[in-house]
């Protein structure tokens, strides 16, 4: 790794800089994004478009887009899905005119973008919204670097195309050397509109779940775990109403799962010569899907998580919650084509593209694994040791690895073994400085608050599990990214400790598709959560259902309560798995209102959203 | 640093400039909350107040909520709509029957409708309706309480007959995934029965599911006029299969078996009726 991440040369510099490599490979990014997209008539007189300098212009228009034989209405930007890429330099005043060519009220959120609470674009939160044929005009300095993206925050826009990526190139040049790069958008894509969407999934929650369990299944399972287990074990999600193949609420069923707007049958390709390093931008714009991205036989090395800078890993898949951005750099020395395949959570489906030396050639892509099973662990029943009862079936109990001896963590997480399920952090070495304690790694128990009817079940014991990949990826051979892993490349300057504590409970009730923070929607508790000026502060995010939730803070970074001492990494998105206390911490150093939801589109639309208040006017600001 | 302005241009008339928002330096923000006061957007967009130290902190009354997180709905199921085929063995001819329910609002409140109905001339009155109108609250996680009024109408003995009722119910899912429906009804003379109903779906495989459905009702007075009498009255138990050809629309085969007790019985005897039968069923069972 150090001779790869070493500092970077004037004469690479000044090759990126000619964008000789750069323009390139964005153009192959761009021709190939609109292979299978609009009509004829939205292409016209549009050019593949990356979008730089000191003044943009964004139309937001109504099209129709094409995948595969079928079509419905689009809400693009500039006539695309994904948008225009956007490319700013870190230190710029942005000027971004977008002009609302739509029916109804629009809106551009600049997903992870520090800025002044009026420039956010959350309508209802920091302005009105965009009204139809206004033009409304961001503007706000460019404080930051790295790989990012924007989407309409207006009602289900979003899943209808309006999102594209972002990149702002470092004053400082990036510790870390390639050759090319491409943005790999993914995303999901449905015919049906985000209200038939929603509304099927409150009349009825498993509308879209055709992986649920059946009598076969249940002979499946009985022939390996036996009869009686495997009767106790559906009887016992029976006798809790919970449906435990619930890893997605919309799923293959309906969407089409694109990379860079392309679908898998039509194959994004991004060229390579042999021999390159890529540095291959993700970033997870869907509505309602995580992905778990994996190229076979390429280590990934991830270098930038949220847009910020890490401590290099190296990894052989990662799971991306929705709104999360990973950068990774991969080395292709062979004269070969390599399939990016990004399966959904719940096995439904995937993204797929290809990097290859030459058009036209492809690499196999791989089968796809058996969708998960929840576990007693997902819902948060004491089952630390082994307080199981009959579960012993790792597929169906999710009982973690007993044979895995403590590790201690390797720097820079490189040749990591395989270590998932390990308590990792409480044995911490006194010796290592960067480690600090976790906070939620021993379990916590419920408080007495059930949340009342809007929240189904509590997580009876809720716990971190930062160092555990995730549901349906635990007992892969293969490194899998965890946040754990994540280690910021260096220190960020308030180191101050948190002086205080706020717990916010993720809850939702699935039989009605209800979802909300404390048992209440948005509308229910328009009461901002208020963070005093200039306090540090721990964000305690306990999530008591059985869905992980990508939960995303506008206007100012979580910090990852990981464990890396002074190196907590900075994410704008965190996911938080079902059962999983996850503390983040945040300066509060952005006045005024912004907002805090899951990113899952329909999560916050059905109310899973608060409006967090950063002023000094209650109890005496501090600082 | 140059201030962050925010500018909304209408593209039809002239351009109408939204407040500047001058924001120093992050350091050298003075913090206070606004005091929202009569200051409304429309007032920002004309005046050009003071500088403000803070953007926009205090919410605008003309703004749209960010989720839409009140929407109301429309529910119906039509959970049984069935033909059932004559028997051989007597003169009974076909007869049909539906059970439909229905809401209509948001999260938690909601306007219920339902209805069921058979033509039965077998087994009791020539044929059977009912409709209820119901405000249901949701409560306790999963269950709805309902209040509300019921019509009944039966054609026996020749002359139809209707009757209003009061409405308690319950409504929700059980332990162990069953849709449970409880609900007590109340004549206008004070005369009380009640009908209770489950229904378990077992997943043969993704679309094709068996629907169990056991259905009973009880009265405390004997109503001749509606074949009631007092006691049991009679019980249904169904088992009907489905294929989910979409989610929403599913036809199915299956069989019920309907038998009346006590003085109920007797009185669906004194009619030529048969107070025990086994009725093969084909319907569709469909939602929207």
């Amino acid at each position: 790794m150090p001779n790869t991440f070493g500092p970077i040369s004037r004469r690479l510099l000044l090759k990126r800089a000619g964008a000789l490599g750069l323009l390139t490979a964005m153009q192959h990014l761009l021709l190939a994004c609109r292979i299978n997209s609009l009509i004829p008539s939205a292409l016209a007189g549009t050019q593949p478009a990356m979008l730089s300098g000191e003044v943009i212009d964004l139309d937001i228009g109504e099209y129709r887009f094409t995948v595969g034989d079928r079509s419905a209405p689009a809400m693009t930007i500039n006539g695309t899905i994904p948008g225009p890429l956007i490319r700013l330099k870190e230190g710029q005043e942005a000027t971004l005119r977008v002009t609302n060519r739509l029916a109804e009220s629009t809106s551009i959120h600049w997903h992870g973008i520090l800025l002044k609470p009026d420039m956010d674009g959350v309508p209802g939160v920091s302005f009105g919204g965009i009204a139809p044929g206004t033009t409304f005009i961001y503007r706000f300095p460019v404080q930051q670097s790295g790989t990012y993206w924007y989407h309409s925050h207006s009602g289900g826009q979003e899943l209808q195309g309006m999102y594209a990526p972002m990149i702002v190139d470092p004053i400082e040049p990036d510790p870390f050397q390639y050759d090319r790069e491409y943005v790999v958008m993914l995303s999901d894509w449905t015919v049906e509109s985000p209200e038939t969407v929603l509304s099927n999934l409150k009349k009825l929650p498993g509308y879209y779940n055709f992986q649920r369990r059946t009598l076969g299944q249940f002979f499946e399972d009985a022939s390996r775990m036996g009869w009686w287990p495997a009767l106790q074990d559906y009887l016992m999600w029976d006798q809790m109403r919970m449906d435990p193949t619930d890893f997605a609420d919309v799923t293959g069923y309906t969407f089409t799962y694109l990379l860079n707007g392309v679908s898998p049958a039509a194959n994004w390709t991004g060229l390579f010569r042999p021999g390159e390093k890529v540095r291959l931008r993700f970033i997870n714009a869907a509505a309602m899907t995580f992905f778990d991205v994996h190229i076979p036989d390429l280590k990934m090395t991830v270098v930038q998580a949220d847009g910020q800078n890490v401590q290099p890993v190296i990894v052989d898949e990662f799971r991306m919650g929705v709104a999360e951005t990973f950068d990774v750099i991969v080395e292709l020395p062979e004269d070969r084509a390599y399939t990016i395949f990004a399966e959904t959570m719940d096995r439904s489906g995937y993204a797929r593209g290809t990097l290859a030396p030459r058009a036209g050639i492809t690499a196999a892509v791989p089968p796809r694994r058996p969708r998960p099973v929840r576990t007693m662990a997902d819902m948060g029943m004491p089952m630390e040791h082994g307080g199981m009862g009959g579960m012993k079936d790792p597929h169906v109990s999710g009982m973690q690895m007993p044979g895995m001896e403590p590790s201690s963590d390797t720097p820079h997480g490189q040749e990591m073994p395989h270590m998932h399920g390990i308590q990792e952090m409480p044995g911490m070495k006194a010796d290592d400085q960067r480690r600090s304690k976790i906070p939620g790694i021993e379990p916590v128990k419920h408080g007495p608050d059930d949340h009342g009817t809007g929240n189904q079940m509590i997580a009876e014991y809720s716990r971190n599990m930062m160092h555990e990949p995730g549901r349906g990826l635990e007992g892969s051979s293969r490194r899998v990214l965890l946040y754990t892993d994540l280690k910021s490349l260096t220190p960020y300057p308030d180191q101050r400790e948190p002086e205080r504590e706020i717990e916010l409970h993720v809850t939702g009730n699935m039989d009605r598709y209800m979802w909300s923070f404390d048992g209440e929607t948005y509308s229910e508790s328009q009461d901002p959560i208020r963070f005093r000026y200039g306090e540090r502060l721990r964000l305690t995010l306990v999530n008591d259902t059985m869905m992980e939730h990508p939960l995303h803070l506008h206007g100012m970074w979580m910090q990852l309560e990981n464990g890396t001492g002074a190196y907590l990494p900075r994410k704008h998105t965190v996911i938080v798995k079902p059962a999983e206390r996850v503390s983040v911490a945040i300066t509060a150093d952005a006045p005024g209102r912004w907002a805090f939801h899951c990113h899952l589109l329909l999560h916050m639309e059905a109310g899973m959203f608060r409006v967090v208040e950063v002023s000094d006017n209650t109890h005496g600001g501090h600082s | 640093m140059a201030s962050a302005m925010a500018c909304l241009v209408s593209t039809g008339t002239g351009a109408a400039f939204a407040s500047a928002q001058t924001a120093g330096t992050m350091d050298t923000i003075a913090l206070r909350t606004i005091a929202p006061g009569p200051n409304t957007a429309r007032s920002i967009l004309a005046t050009s107040e003071p500088e403000r130290t803070v953007p926009t902190v205090s919410l605008q009354q003309d703004w749209p909520s960010p989720v839409n997180d009140q929407e109301h709905r429309l529910f119906t199921l039509v959970d049984v709509l069935e033909y059932r085929p004559s028997t051989a063995k007597r003169e009974s001819t076909s007869d049909y029957r539906w059970d439909i329910e229905g809401w209509y609002g948001g999260d938690y409140n909601r306007l219920w409708f339902k209805s069921e109905g058979q033509r039965d001339t077998a087994f009791k009155a020539d044929y059977d309706v009912d409709f209820q109108l119901l405000y249901g609250r949701f409560i306790r996680k999963y269950y709805d309480i309902q209040v509300g009024g019921r019509v009944e109408t039966q054609s026996f003995r020749g002359a139809n007959v209707t009757r209003g009722q009061t409405v308690i119910g319950i409504e929700g899912l059980v332990p162990y995934n069953y849709d449970v429906e409880a609900a007590l009804f109340i004549d206008l003379d004070g005369k009380v029965s009640g009908r209770l109903s489950l229904t378990k779906d077992f997943l043969l495989t993704q679309r094709l599911i068996l629907q169990g459905r056991f259905e009973t009702s009880a009265a405390v007075q004997r109503v001749e006029r509606f074949t009631t009498g007092s006691g049991l009255n009679y019980l249904e138990f169904g088992m009907r299969l489905r294929y989910e050809i979409r989610r929403e629309f599913a036809p199915y085969i299956g069989f019920s078996l309907d038998r009346s007790f006590g003085e109920t019985a007797t009185l669906v005897r004194q009619e030529g009726g048969d107070p025990s039968q086994i009725r093969l069923v084909t319907g569709l069972r469909a939602w929207f």
